[in-house]
This record gives structure tokens, C-alpha cells and sequence, in this order.
């Protein structure tokens, strides 16, 4: 049976994928950024797990504004890193894992959550730059993937609640799934921060932290955080840590913490990671 | 804590009490659609070329108002954000002028890019003061 031995909840800001992509990981600015991260490399150097849920929004990559989809599954074979602009990252093309994720879309859809499927796309940074957090700069990802890409940028985008019992049901598919496979779930995106208007470069240190404290343990608190709630704290860009929820739900009833960092600034965002396993 | 299920009425009016932020509504996802579209389409190395060349006649072939137009020419990222653009799509057009993300953002602020760094590396802005516009805090 498959089973969802961990969750990483992290930031995916684009520079850090430049920084990895042109060396600088290790300089004054993104020192302490990726030093946060060697404990999560060398965790996941031993977990090696099979397949990662990767909980992440499109930027306006794989998607425009003809067609909005609020929750959305890859069950592709392959993945190509998208052209956002730039020209594509020089990262390895991510691997899907169909039957997993033909199998979470079915039993979602007969849950109750009406997915969106995704037969073809590119992923960005959103999808990437975890990935080259979590596992450097290989030849080949370690790991498959199941993109699972959510609405954040148009509004209303799903409740926290509605997140993190999507989470629930993940984890329900998975787990009914009959290969014996070690599966961890992502859930990425924030921290604080905003891209827009008079009011950017908003941070929130106490905030931040504070939503950290309520992912571990017992405490269901944090899916009733309202939308509102993160636009004033956190800036409107920091509604991404919804996505976080999804992560949280898909572990249960309790959690133990295995790892925090968090960090300001990576250009105009604060940056946090957390990893987490179920402890019920 | 509060019920999720919220009064859509309520919700929206909410979403515009944050001083100095343009929630992506439907309402600003509808009138910006053509603004964010044209952006959307920069993406593309070879109708960047082209904008590059002639920029009035690149837009002119989208189904833009004049006043959205202008603001793109000028590159007022705020105005753009009124006529509802959307700044993920808007990257576009700035990565196209070769602005990092960071730079294209300090100009939607009262400060110079040098200044918003500073502010950056020193923690950022806070949120005392400007999380309502109602309630002031």
C-alpha cells in the first residue's frame, strides 16, 4: 500500500532557482537561505521517497486567463520546465507518475473534489525551485512527481478550509492505492509577501512564524485562517500558504515537527520551509 | 476563527479595505482580460521581437482601450493594476524590458529601487498601519 510518510511545506521564489542555476548558493546573500536547507537535502538524500505530491501554483506559465481551474492534477508521464520568459531552467524534465496520479484523480473526483486534468503542460519555478531546494542539482530528479496546482492568483481562490480537506482526501487516495510506494507531500508557495501596489514588500516575521506553530501538533486552527486575514498580514501574494494546508491535511489528525527555517528577505519574500510527519 | 462560508458580499468588500493592494478580482480579472492576454503573449521570444520594434503597433493589434494602452507605453504599473492587470501576467512585459522582478515592483512604491532594497534587507515593510483602510490599523 502507498503511504504518505512526510510533508515539506516551502517557499518557491524564483531567484532562488537563478541562484541555484548560476552557482551563487553559497554567497552572502543566499548563504543563509540554502544553509537552511542542508538538513532537508540530507533527510531526503536518506528518505528517498518514490513519488512527491507537489502541491504548486502556475504563474502565468502553463496557464492564462482563458480557463482558471481551481484544483488541477498532472497525470502526465513527463513534464518540460517552462519558458517563463527567460528561457526554460537548466533543470532535468520532471517525471509523473501516471498510474498514481490517474488513481488520486479518480478517487478525488469520486471524494467529492471536482479535479481538472492536466494531460500536457510545462511547470515553472513554482514546481521546480522546491524541487532544486530539496534535491540540488542532479542529472536526473530523484523522484517522480505529481503536479497538483492550485487557483491563488485569481479571486476567490479556495478557502483554507476547502484546502486542507482536499489534503484529507489526498490522503485517502493515496493510501488506497495498491503499489507499495513511499509518498511525501509538498505543499509550497509564501511566505509573506507582495508583488503589487504602494503597499509591496510587505513582510511579516511574527505572522509567518505564528502560522508555522499552527502546522504542527494537533491544532486544526489554521484552515480557518480567512483570505482576508492573510491579504492584511501577510501581503497579497502571501495567500499562497493556502496551498501549505493541502500538505497539512493529507498528514492527519497529528504531526511532529522534523525541521523549520525561515528567513527574510529572498528578493521581495520571506522564506520558510518546515518538514513535518504524520504522529497520530 | 470564523466560518469559512462566508457572505460573497461581504468577502468582496473586504478585499478592497487593504490600503495600497489591488485584489485580482473577477471584477478586475474581467476588465484587465485583453491587458493581461497581450502581456500573456510576450511570453513568446518572437512577439517580443516584434514589441520591441514597433510596440504601438504590436498593442494595436489587441483589443485594448486607449487609456490601457497609455498606461502600458508608460509603463505605470499601478494604473495598470486599476484597469486590472494582474502583476504575474504583467512580469511578462517587464521581464521583456529586462527589469527583475524586484526593480518592476519598487516602482509601484513611493521609493527609488536602491531605497525599496534597503527596505528589503532590513525586514521589509511592516504591516502596522496599512493591513485596513477602515479600521486603520
Amino acid at each position: 500500500m502507498a503511504r504518505i510518510t512526510a510533508g515539506v511545506g516551502s517557499s518557491h521564489v524564483p531567484l532562488l532557482g537563478v541562484a541555484v542555476d548560476q552557482g551563487k548558493t553559497r554567497d552572502d546573500y543566499f548563504g543563509p537561505i540554502f544553509a537552511g536547507y542542508d538538513w532537508t537535502r540530507e533527510w531526503e538524500a536518506k528518505e528517498k521517497p518514490d513519488v512527491i505530491v507537489l502541491v504548486y501554483n502556475d504563474h502565468a506559465s502553463a496557464f492564462d486567463m482563458k480557463i482558471v481551474p481551481t484544483f488541477a492534477i498532472g497525470c502526465a508521464e513527463r513534464y518540460k520546465p517552462a519558458d517563463e520568459g527567460w528561457g526554460p531552467r537548466p533543470v532535468p524534465d520532471v517525471e509523473g507518475h501516471a498510474d498514481l496520479a490517474w488513481h488520486i484523480a479518480q478517487s478525488l473526483i469520486l471524494d467529492d473534489f471536482d479535479m481538472t486534468i492536466i494531460n500536457e503542460m510545462d511547470v515553472d519555478h513554482g514546481l521546480t525551485v522546491p524541487l532544486s531546494m530539496m534535491f540540488g542539482t542532479p542529472e536526473k530528479w530523484p523522484v517522480k512527481v505529481v503536479p497538483l496546482a492550485v487557483n491563488v492568483v485569481t479571486y476567490p481562490v479556495p478557502s483554507g478550509n476547502r484546502c486542507w480537506s482536499l489534503g484529507e482526501a489526498i490522503k485517502r487516495a493515496v493510501e488506497s492505492f495498491p503499489e507499495d510506494l513511499n509518498v511525501q507531500i509538498w505543499g509550497t508557495g509564501g511566505m509573506s509577501h507582495q508583488l503589487q501596489g504602494p503597499r509591496a514588500g510587505l513582510l511579516n516575521r511574527e505572522w509567518d512564524n505564528k502560522f508555522l506553530d499552527l502546522l504542527i501538533g494537533d491544532s486544526d486552527a489554521a484552515r480557518w485562517i480567512p483570505h482576508i486575514e492573510y491579504l492584511r498580514e501577510t501581503g497579497s501574494e502571501g495567500i499562497e500558504m493556502v496551498m501549505w494546508l493541502i500538505m497539512r491535511g493529507a498528514l492527519g489528525h497529528k504531526t511532529r515537527l522534523l525541521h523549520r527555517h525561515y528567513h527574510i528577505p529572498c528578493s521581495n519574500t520571506a522564506i520558510g520551509h518546515i518538514v513535518l510527519e504524520p504522529a497520530d | 476563527m470564523m466560518d469559512s462560508k462566508q457572505n460573497i458580499h461581504e468577502y468582496l468588500a473586504e478585499l478592497e479595505d487593504i490600503p495600497g493592494t489591488r485584489v485580482y478580482t473577477a471584477a478586475r480579472a474581467r476588465r484587465g482580460y485583453h491587458i493581461n492576454q497581450f502581456a500573456m503573449s510576450l511570453m513568446k521570444a518572437e512577439n517580443r521581437d516584434r514589441f520591441r520594434a514597433d510596440e504601438a503597433a504590436y498593442m494595436n493589434e489587441w483589443p485594448l482601450t486607449d487609456e490601457a494602452k497609455d498606461a502600458l507605453k508608460a509603463r505605470d504599473y499601478n494604473r495598470l493594476l486599476d484597469l486590472g492587470g494582474n502583476v504575474y501576467f504583467l512580469s511578462k512585459l517587464f521581464s521583456t524590458d529586462g527589469l527583475s522582478f524586484a526593480e518592476a515592483v519598487s516602482t509601484m512604491t513611493d521609493m527609488t529601487f536602491p531605497e525599496y532594497r534597503d527596505m528589503m534587507l532590513n525586514g521589509g515593510r511592516s504591516p502596522i498601519g496599512v493591513r485596513s483602510i477602515k479600521g486603520g490599523y
